[in-house]
């Protein structure tokens, strides 16, 4: 039974989370607004149960899994990635290096800043 | 005993959502076990090495990527009940993400400029088409959220998607040779820097490679930036003249 508990507690934050959503209008997923919303009620109960938390890493150990379905969708685009690949390659290369390395230099340089000055 | 001809038995199969499951569950474990025997080098994605073999077979069977996806939707649907499991890491380290909030946010912020800007001022100056330019802006962000903006914007959301995914593997190959350059050590940084820039991929790859420290910061990085560029990535395509 505790699957079933934990997956319903998923799906019950989801689908608050798309209520919420679409009544508000706002630009985010529901599922984003799911998580925001079970992060809130983990705090109020002050721990996580452990039939949430069987499901909850269990779906996390195969997150890559579940890109795949989406990923074979690239097939259906073929023509206009053909005509665009250089392009395509080229910002998908540089603007992650780029991406990954300002944010990693910031954040520890940051990191290190704060906690200096936090510890004096 | 009358046996069906073979072709009549593939008509039934390939309608069947049965097939697409299966087919994606053994091209994930093929994939997984290829990576493994490779030592496990982030070259070569086990999800970018399962795509292929999943476009590979449907090309050769001849089969509909919509036809495939009524199988496979019932993975991809998961996606939504994992996404919202990402609360529990959060809620887990939640005492070294909030002393670190404000630095966080502040990298968070100038990491989601950083990707947004440099993604429209590369493929622009590359002469990509505007359609493409606006399904690639979205590309650091988790794939529901990306397919989100791209729709908002003027992209395409299912191409959007596929270039998230693209992004998610080449962060996950570029990221651990990037860290050992620069000399960046601590898991926390290395597991938000990897969900800011490469989203659940990232995630997935610090839960798996670095820790579960990392993987609260990733998810965190993931959460975040996916929110604040559904805000923000309008503004900036505005700024270069686009949308």
């Amino acid at each position: 039974m505790s699957l079933i508990m934990g997956m319903s507690v998923l799906l019950a934050c989801q689908f608050a989370g798309e209520l919420l959503a679409r009544g508000l209008g706002l630009p985010v997923p529901g599922p984003v607004v799911g998580m925001v919303i079970l992060l809130v009620g983990l705090v109020l109960l002050g721990r996580v149960p452990p039939s949430l938390r069987m499901m909850g890493e269990g779906l996390l150990r195969y997150l890559t899994l579940l890109f795949v379905p989406a990923g074979v969708g690239l097939m259906v685009h073929a023509r206009l990635i053909g005509m665009d690949l250089l392009p395509i390659v080229l910002t998908l290369v540089v603007s992650t290096a780029l991406t990954l390395t300002v944010t990693a230099w910031v954040l520890d340089r940051l990191q290190r800043h704060y906690c200096r000055g936090k510890s004096e | 005993m009358n046996v069906v001809p073979l072709d009549q038995l593939w008509v039934y199969l390939s309608g069947n959502p049965l097939l697409s499951l299966l087919v994606t569950l053994l091209a994930f474990m093929v994939s997984v076990r290829i990576n493994q025997a490779l030592g496990g080098t982030p070259l070569v994605h086990p999800v970018t090495l399962s795509i292929a073999m999943l476009i590979g077979f449907l090309l050769l069977v001849d089969m509909e990527y919509a036809t495939y996806f009524e199988g496979a939707q019932f993975i991809h649907f998961l996606l939504g009940p994992a996404t919202v499991s990402l609360a529990i890491p959060l809620y887990d380290h939640r005492e070294r993400i909030r002393r670190l909030l404000w630095p966080l946010l502040l990298a968070c912020l100038v990491g989601i400029v950083t990707a947004v800007g440099s993604t429209i001022a590369i493929a622009m100056v590359s002469g990509a088409q505007i359609e493409t330019i606006l399904s690639l802006a979205p590309r650091s962000v988790t794939s529901p959220i990306a397919m989100g903006i791209a729709e908002q914007v003027g992209g395409i959301p299912s191409l959007a998607a596929g270039l998230v995914l693209l992004t998610g593997s080449i962060g996950c190959a570029l990221g651990p040779l990037l860290f050992r350059v620069m000399g960046v050590s601590d898991p926390g940084v290395q597991g938000f820097t990897l969900g800011l820039a490469a989203h659940g991929f990232g995630t997935a790859h610090a839960f798996a490679r670095i820790g579960a420290v990392a993987g609260a910061f990733s998810g965190l990085a993931m959460a975040l930036t996916g929110l604040l560029t559904a805000f923000l990535l309008p503004l900036l395509a505005r700024a270069f003249g686009l949308g």
